[in-house]
């Protein structure tokens, strides 16, 4: 499978990573390597393997659901790049 | 006695407890050396005070025969932990000015143990990188060099700092992080010791993640004794982890028993590479004769499903990264971008990641956001976990046939120039975690434990590979390696 232009700015579009058009054939060619490397994995036989969930055999833990942490909006907001009246401020989102 | 940042651990901690030394003379030795070491670019954020502050606390546990296993030990931390009002950037602009606000589980561990930080260590950007050249602080260096030649080396990556202030004693010891080899291959590089223990001993909670799957954290060393120490103090039990296991931790140093006799030793014959260098393959049959004489079984084994690990770690390592890294959106910490008119939120994040990230990280996002888009989700992330069951199993199989550990190669070369992989592909750079990434796709622990050094006179590791939750059992084998193989060689003072 090989990528072309349009779906190399597809995917940083996804991403959410501004990606100038210039740039665009280098990064396809570059998809390209990393995914010819990966397609060697269509040479192993994974009829009736089951997809690894969990490298440890463990059953998570439970906690009672019970509210263990909170009252901390100033500490939340503290490294904020734009915090006003206790919220995260953001450009204007709604037209 | 010898200068006191270059002590071990063990030797510090013994001269701390005969009342030989404090950890206020540790710690200022240990600050004099980071301070003419700045041409190594290891430490890149400086806490001198804090470390003065915790060496005098120190000092007063000891005095009152209350001195835990780290106390007044002065240690580096890698910039991936979070540290509570410490810049914490996991080597990225994206995390600019961040200060957390709370402290990771293991910096915390290691602080009650008594430990002493010194400051915050360099490493490739969100540990992706296998040569701390992708790093916002720029290259952390090698102290190492080829013989009289004078061009820079990578110390390794993703935890070059570590590696590099360690095997340069500006500190005692360090942490580390390892997702696909980066406390190993950087240990290999330097000369120094690197355990990643089993998946789940130390809790993730407050180290940045990278491939939740797989990040473990564990300590860098001058010493297997020293990495037993530290292991002890890092690891437990922590409820703000699910992943974290619940397991009771062992004395790990007490295992350090220099008896192997009638352990079985596996030998992969996959590790076996196609046109791998003379030097390794020599190291690696001295580390097999080193086993023999002392005592150890060797045994042929096979690890069938080796050569396809670094292409399934690199469909889930992305993925992972891909859905961890989408937190740093310019909102909540760290860098936003500056906004033109008319900007409105998607600006805002497609700018603020374009310019906070680097390229490596920008490429394995995209990756990752690829191999998991609607289309492909089965054919290349579930593939790749189909995969990975069968490497563990691989792994399961050898296990099962009484093998105690696995030897092999801890990398394919000796530390390369700084600079001499930046026209190769990506792929040529993620050939370096060959050897170790099969350990992260199956949750092992793994050791590397420095053995020789090459024709130029660099250091070269092997690389023990343990059974799930036996790091004691691990750690005693790769002591009788380590003194076996009579590592003794430091790098010539030149920075």
């Amino acid at each position: 499978m090989s990528i072309d232009e349009t779906t190399a700015a597809r995917v940083a579009k996804l991403a959410r990573i501004k990606v100038e058009p210039e740039a665009l054939p280098a990064l396809a060619g570059e998809f390209n390597t990393i995914l010819g490397f990966i397609e060697q994995l269509n040479q192993v036989d994974i009829a009736g393997v089951e997809p690894m969930t969990s490298v440890t055999p463990q059953v998570l833990k439970r906690r009672v659901d019970v509210v263990t942490d909170g009252d901390q909006q100033d500490k939340v907001l503290s490294n904020a790049p734009d915090a006003r009246e206790g919220f995260f401020a953001v450009p204007k989102v709604v037209e | 006695m010898s200068k006191l940042n270059e002590l071990s651990l063990s030797a510090a901690r013994d001269a701390l407890r005969a009342g030989e030394t404090t950890s206020k003379e540790l710690t200022e030795a240990c600050l004099s050396a980071i301070e003419g070491a700045g041409a190594l670019n290891a430490f890149v954020h400086h806490t001198p005070e804090l470390a003065l502050e915790r060496a005098a606390a120190a000092d007063a546990r000891i005095a009152k025969g209350d001195a835990p296993g780290m106390c007044g030990l002065p240690i580096g931390i890698k910039d991936l932990f979070c540290t509570k009002g410490v810049p914490s950037q996991a080597g990225s602009r994206i995390l600019e000015g961040f200060l957390p606000e709370y402290e990771s589980t293991v910096s915390q561990n290691l602080a009650d143990a008594g430990a002493v930080m010194l400051g915050k260590l360099n490493m490739d950007e969100f540990a992706m990188g296998s040569s701390n050249e992708t790093s916002t602080y720029g290259n952390a260096v090698n102290p190492w060099r080829r013989g009289n030649d004078d061009a820079q080396l990578t110390p390794g990556g993703s935890s070059g700092g570590s590696a590099s202030a360690v095997a340069a004693d500006l500190c005692l010891a360090a942490t580390g992080t390892d997702t696909g080899g980066s406390i190993r291959q950087p240990a290999a590089f330097t000369g120094t010791v690197g355990i990643k223990p089993t998946y789940g001993r130390c809790s993730r909670w407050g180290i940045v993640a990278f491939a939740s799957s797989l990040d473990q954290a564990g300590p860098m060393t001058k010493s297997v004794r020293d990495a037993a120490i530290m292991l002890e103090a890092m690891c437990g039990h922590d409820p703000k982890d699910s992943t974290s296991a619940d397991l009771p931790v062992p004395n790990f140093e007490a295992a350090l028993s220099g008896d192997i006799r009638g352990k079985k030793i596996g030998i992969p014959k996959e590790y076996r590479m196609d046109g791998m260098p003379q030097e390794i393959e020599t190291l690696w049959s001295d580390g097999i004769a080193m086993m023999k004489d002392a005592g150890a079984e060797i045994v042929d084994i096979s690890l069938p499903h080796t050569k396809y690990a670094l292409p399934a770690y690199y469909v889930i390592a992305p993925a992972e990264a891909s859905s961890n890294l989408a937190r740093y959106d310019g909102v909540r910490y760290g860098h936003r971008a500056r906004l033109d008119q008319g900007d409105g939120i998607t600006e805002m994040y497609e700018k603020t990641r374009a310019e906070g990230f680097g390229d490596e990280v920008k490429r394995r996002v995209m990756i990752g956001t690829y191999v998991l888009s609607a289309g492909f989700y089965d054919a290349y992330y579930n593939r790749a976990r189909r995969v990975r069951t069968l490497i563990k199993k691989d792994f399961e199989d050898v296990f099962a046939q009484g093998i105690d550990a696995i030897l092999t190669p801890a990398t394919p070369s000796a530390a390369f120039g700084l600079g001499e992989m930046t026209d190769a592909d990506p792929v040529a750079m993620y050939l370096n975690d060959v050897f170790t990434v099969t350990v992260n796709l199956a949750g092992l622990p793994g050791i590397a434990v420095p053995a020789g050094l090459d024709k130029q006179g660099l250091p070269l590791g092997l690389q023990l590979i343990g059974q799930p939750w036996a790091e004691a059992d691990l750690l005693c084998t790769a002591h009788v390696l380590e003194q076996a193989a009579g590592f003794v060689a430091k790098p010539a003072k030149w920075w």
